[in-house]
């Protein structure tokens, strides 16, 4: 058993930047480094990719971040864990082995999990329950396009103790890509609720890439970050009670603070001393964040507690297709033509009013975002129309975002910039699957 | 006084439902937070958007406090036809609250 783990974290989101992981390779000391790139509807984008090519479906810039990061984790020893595998993780491990292959990286070993997929289970059980809604699954019935649960540690374990170099999956829950080397590397029993909810503190806490280490805070005379342009992604240094702390590399941008770490702790986290993964109900209410020196976060006090027997599954619907217009006006009286301009196109679009659902017209740059203002806001120097609804027909989508652009002949003065979109909208919504439901695979790939 | 002067806020979602911290600067602030800021009136401030309830979540310990606002994104990031579908920004306008 180690005396201690250093997990980084390589990437927030699926179009995550690259270079601040490589360095993280190059210079970190990491045993392990996770990089989380799928969000809730990404993966049913991606199975729709899938059926149209069986080859397709997983993370766009998987070979891009294979090509640069193989040969750094050979060199240095480090065990990458990735969801990059989206919708087809046994095709992006084929296609990793054959860049590792090229490389002449030999005698790696790349690990898909699969078992995340559960459309035939989820058709054929009727009776769950959309979270969401209430309403029963059944009635989204054929516009049903993907089923994933959210797999914990398990299948990542099994791929551990198989000594693989690369771990590839579709769903599994964030934390688990984090958890399950720090549970690994000292032997923690699946059943240790209270190691297993800090681990699960240090995955989360890390899931979201340079989001704990100064990106997505700075706030310009207010929160100031160092740097930002070239902010660090973070790491970890695990001890085998769970406990730990947060850095970044020497010589980066960014920061990393109790401010930063909090920040992070509250993430889409819900209720704080329930946090639900398939691992553990994870316990971040106690948790202490202390800080000595520059850019270290202390983190102690997290918790744990038995998780529910069930799943939860993404569930992917087709939900119609969203239309979009924009059209900017400036200068002299910008609000007031903007304004009319939307009236214009609202009455052009009454003869298909009853086929859009949720109608938007707003004004980027006054009243587009937040809670509304009321007339306190002063008059901008510009603003930008915006038209959105959705629709089950694909050409009063179109007409949506056409009616928009007709803005230029048309419409009041001096409109320009104009952008149009037509999008057909996949929708997600969760339920929940017994976990006897559901098994997980582990293929290997070696090089 | 504006919560902006006294505190910093991050905003994240889960299908139609938006969770909002808002952490003190100074540990000393947090009382003054815990008093002003309630679920109640964070539901008001924020009723426009169509939110429903709010659960407030306290964290004596690291100053801060974490909002629940449910039905908050109009229908979620997945279907909205909002420009925000995340939801994003809300917590910057959660700092222009006076308290």
């Amino acid at each position: 058993m180690s005396d201690s783990l250093r997990i980084g974290s390589g990437a927030g989101y699926a179009g995550d930047r690259l270079e601040p992981a490589l360095e993280l390779m190059e210079r970190g000391r990491l045993d392990f480094i996770g990089f989380e790139c799928l969000a809730e509807r990404t993966i049913a984008l991606a199975q729709r990719e899938r059926d149209r090519d069986p080859k397709a479906g997983y993370n766009p810039m998987l070979a891009y971040r294979m090509e640069h990061l193989l040969p750094l984790a050979r060199k240095h020893g480090i065990g990458v864990l990735t969801n990059m595998g989206a919708a087809n993780p046994a095709g992006a491990a084929a296609k990793t082995a054959g860049i590792a292959t090229k490389q002449g990286l030999r005698g790696m070993r790349i690990a898909a999990v699969t078992g995340d997929d559960v459309l035939e289970q989820v058709r054929n059980r009727p009776g769950l329950k959309i979270l969401e809604t209430g309403m029963a699954l059944e009635s989204l019935g054929s516009r049903i396009v993907s089923a994933n649960a959210y797999l914990g540690v398990a299948p990542l374990l099994e791929a551990l103790r198989h000594k693989a170099d690369v771990i590839i999956t579709g769903r599994v829950a964030d934390p688990a890509l984090f958890l399950a080397p720090i549970m690994h590397a000292f032997g923690w029993d699946i059943s240790d609720y209270q190691r297993l909810g800090r681990g699960t503190l240090v995955g989360h806490l890390l899931e979201c890439a340079a989001q704990v280490s100064g990106g997505y805070f700075a706030d310009p005379g207010r929160k100031d970050v160092p740097e930002l342009w070239r902010v660090g992604f973070p790491f970890a240094e695990v001890y085998p009670d769970g406990n730990g702390f947060i850095s970044k590399l020497e010589g980066t941008g960014g920061q990393v603070s109790t401010a930063t770490v909090t920040e992070q702790l509250l993430y889409e986290i819900h209720d704080p001393a329930a946090y639900l993964t398939p691992d553990c109900t994870a316990d971040f209410s106690g948790v202490h964040l202390h800080s000595e020196k520059t850019d270290e976060v202390a983190f102690s006090g997290a918790g744990g507690s038995p998780p529910t027997d069930t799943y939860k599954v993404s569930v992917g619907y087709r939900n119609g297709y969203l239309g979009e217009g924009q059209i900017s006006y400036g200068g002299a009286n910008c609000l007031d033509r903007a304004r009319l301009a939307g009236e214009v196109v609202r009455r052009w679009l009454e003869p298909v009013a009853g086929s859009i659902a949720d109608l938007r017209i707003d004004l980027i740059g006054y009243d587009s975002l937040g809670p509304s203002a009321g007339n306190r806001s002063p008059a901008p120097r510009e603003v930008r129309l915006r038209v959105a609804g959705r629709s089950e027909d694909p050409e009063v989508a179109r007409r949506i975002a056409n009616e928009v652009e007709a803005l230029y002949t048309n419409g009041p003065a001096g409109g320009g910039g104009a952008s149009k979109r037509v999008e057909e909208l996949i929708s997600v919504a969760s339920v929940l699957l017994p976990k006897s439901e559901v098994a997980h695979t582990v293929k290997y790939m070696e090089t | 006084m504006k919560l902006y002067e006294i505190a910093h806020s991050r905003t994240g979602d889960k299908g139609n439902i938006s969770n909002i911290s808002l952490i003190a600067y100074d540990p000393t602030d947090f009382e003054l937070l815990r008093e002003r800021v309630t679920a109640s009136r964070v539901r008001e401030f924020f009723s426009s958007l169509g939110v429903t309830e709010v659960r407030r979540y306290e964290l004596p310990q690291l100053g801060a406090l974490n909002f629940v606002l449910h039905n908050a994104l109009a229908g979620g990031v997945t279907s909205a036809t909002t420009l925000d579908k995340h939801g994003k920004t809300l917590g910057s306008f959660l700092l222009e609250m006076e308290i």
